[in-house]
């Protein structure tokens, strides 16, 4: 088996080689180079019939019509461009704008740098399987709200937001509904002929396609309007001008083509091996499942070691490529936000490991993740003072710590 | 974060992991740190009639720098006097392990570890 093991696509996923083929056609002389925006060539037509394709393909994905969809440099920009756009459209109605504490940064900056230009927002907490109450997103509506943005999947615990029931409650105040669906795509299933969602932003590379890429869904039906955050020639219908990338959009339209075509397979074969993983965890002693009471992707797995410190086991599990909940490999010393705003205490945030299984993961690497997880845990554990203290009956939260 | 190849040893091959009887009267406990921080330390000396540092053990909850600069005191303070131990700065642990600024705080809690060791052990003697 080669190692290390990749359980990380959440953070990104290789490029999946058929759409790698596909992308390498639009890059030399040989191959589709031209500019779309060119209209007085051939080399130009090419392209641009191709860059509709990829459209019309990434349209089919979410049961949209191509003519809805802006292609973007990934979800970073489509959720700025969405939550900016509309908020900055829509600002004579309102300057209310509303969101969750378990957002994306590239949600929560954005809403940030809109309270610095005038704008009101409120961040709901969440409940602590990970969803956002429907009484308290309504409770949080006012007659100024103009948008709300929330994500479909959690990027960190993988929960899966009831979408369509927000999107009926966004509709009938009229209110502008944005949803993050980066973790989404080729996981769920997405038919926005149904769901009154208005903005929807797509990643190449979270489903097998390329990094630089992403796309914003812009509702023609009713109408969505947004202001430009990016000026120039006009391009995607004024929405995102810069020349279009032939080679990232074919190959996301291609990704997005096989997300269609194996979602159904695929979520059955990483649903057995998420099983497989949890089985063979799930017996050491304290060990919890993050967002484990509500509908979550099979993809992401968080699990929190009781009395074992994340970055440590990281350390430990060094042929394993994981995530920590905790961002203690960044200059930040906070443990994750998200899961804390579930209510998880902060050693057990700290503790917190997630594992994200794709679509080239196998039972074997599986199997050796098992075996190294105990391995790694029955070592930190014997360093642990705390599982030291466990084993003793104290409880730790009665001990008057020195906090540093 | 890369971390530096003696971070890596220690982190491995921890010396002097473990805990000695807390009733000994020449055994003094440290123990610094909180868990909600993502750091505990725990550091035991064991001192003899001559005052001093014969053994030592640790166990630590948190980042491979937290275990590595534990684990590196154990072996410094050993065969020191109590006055020589406390004199071991946060700055030399940072520096023989090639710290990076973030985990500067590590090499602090280790410091602080021989000091709140040595004075348990004055005050059992005290007292």
């Amino acid at each position: 088996m080669k190692l290390p093991i990749y359980l990380d696509y959440a953070a990104t996923t290789p490029v999946d080689p058929r759409v790698a083929e596909k992308m390498m056609q639009y890059l030399t002389m040989d191959g589709e180079f031209g500019n779309p925006a060119s209209r007085s060539h051939r080399f130009g037509w090419q392209a641009e019939e191709s860059v509709e394709i990829a459209r019309s393909q990434i349209a089919e994905l979410v049961n949209a019509d191509p003519r809805e969809i802006v292609f973007t440099s990934g979800a970073t920009e489509s959720n700025n461009l969405a939550i900016k756009g509309a908020a900055q459209f829509y600002k004579k109605k309102g300057k209310h704008l509303i969101t969750a504490k378990t957002e994306h940064k590239a949600v929560l900056d954005t809403m940030r740098q809109l309270e610095r230009e005038g704008f009101e927002v409120t961040y709901l907490d969440v409940e602590s399987n990970g969803l956002v109450d429907l009484a308290k997103l309504e409770a949080a509506m006012r007659p100024d709200t103009t948008v709300v943005s929330l994500m479909f999947v959690n990027n960190e615990i993988g929960v899966i937001q009831d979408i369509a029931a927000i999107g009926e409650l966004c509709r009938s105040k009229g209110i502008v509904f944005h949803v993050d669906a980066a973790q989404a795509t080729g996981k769920v299933d997405i038919d926005l002929q149904n769901l009154k969602v208005d903005l929807m932003s797509f990643s190449g590379h979270k489903t097998y396609g390329p990094k630089g890429i992403g796309a914003l869904y812009v509702r023609r039906k009713p109408r969505i309007r947004l202001e430009a955050q990016t000026h120039g020639g006009g391009h995607e219908r004024g929405m995102r001008s810069g020349t279009l990338a032939p080679h990232q959009i074919a190959a996301m339209g291609e990704a997005f083509r096989l997300a269609k075509e194996e979602m159904a397979a695929e979520r059955e074969r990483i649903t057995a091996l998420r099983d497989r993983l949890w089985d063979g965890i799930k017996d050491i002693e304290q060990v919890y499942l993050n967002g484990g009471g509500a509908p979550r992707v099979p993809g992401i797995t968080n699990i929190s070691f009781n009395f074992v410190e994340g970055e440590s086991l990281i350390m430990a599990l060094k042929d394993i490529a994981v995530s920590s909940g905790s961002a203690c490999t960044s200059a930040s010393l906070e443990p994750s936000y998200v899961l804390r705003a579930l209510g998880l205490t902060d050693e057990l945030a700290h503790s917190s490991i997630r594992f994200s299984i794709g679509r080239f993961t196998t039972e074997e690497q599986i199997d050796h993740t098992i075996k190294i997880v105990h391995q790694a845990i029955d070592k930190l554990r014997e360093m642990s003072p705390l599982w030291d203290m466990f084993k003793d009956g104290i409880d730790l939260n009665t001990v008057a710590w020195v906090a540093h | 974060m890369a971390y530096s190849n003696k971070v890596i040893d220690h982190y491995e091959n921890p010396r002097n992991v473990g805990s000695f009887a807390k009733d000994d009267p020449s055994i003094a406990t440290g123990m610094v740190g909180a868990p909600a921080c993502g750091d505990v330390m725990k550091l035991q000396i064991k001192v003899n009639e001559q005052g001093i540092i014969e053994d030592a053990k640790f166990k630590t909850y948190g980042c491979g720098s937290a275990i590595a600069s534990s684990s590196l005191v154990t072996e410094w303070v050993k065969g020191k006097s109590l006055d020589e131990a406390q004199q071991i700065k946060n700055t030399d642990i940072a520096h023989e392990l090639a710290l990076p600024p973030v985990k500067i705080h590590c090499s602090i809690l280790a410091e602080d570890a021989i000091k709140a060791a040595i004075a348990d052990y004055k005050q059992k003697r005290g007292g």
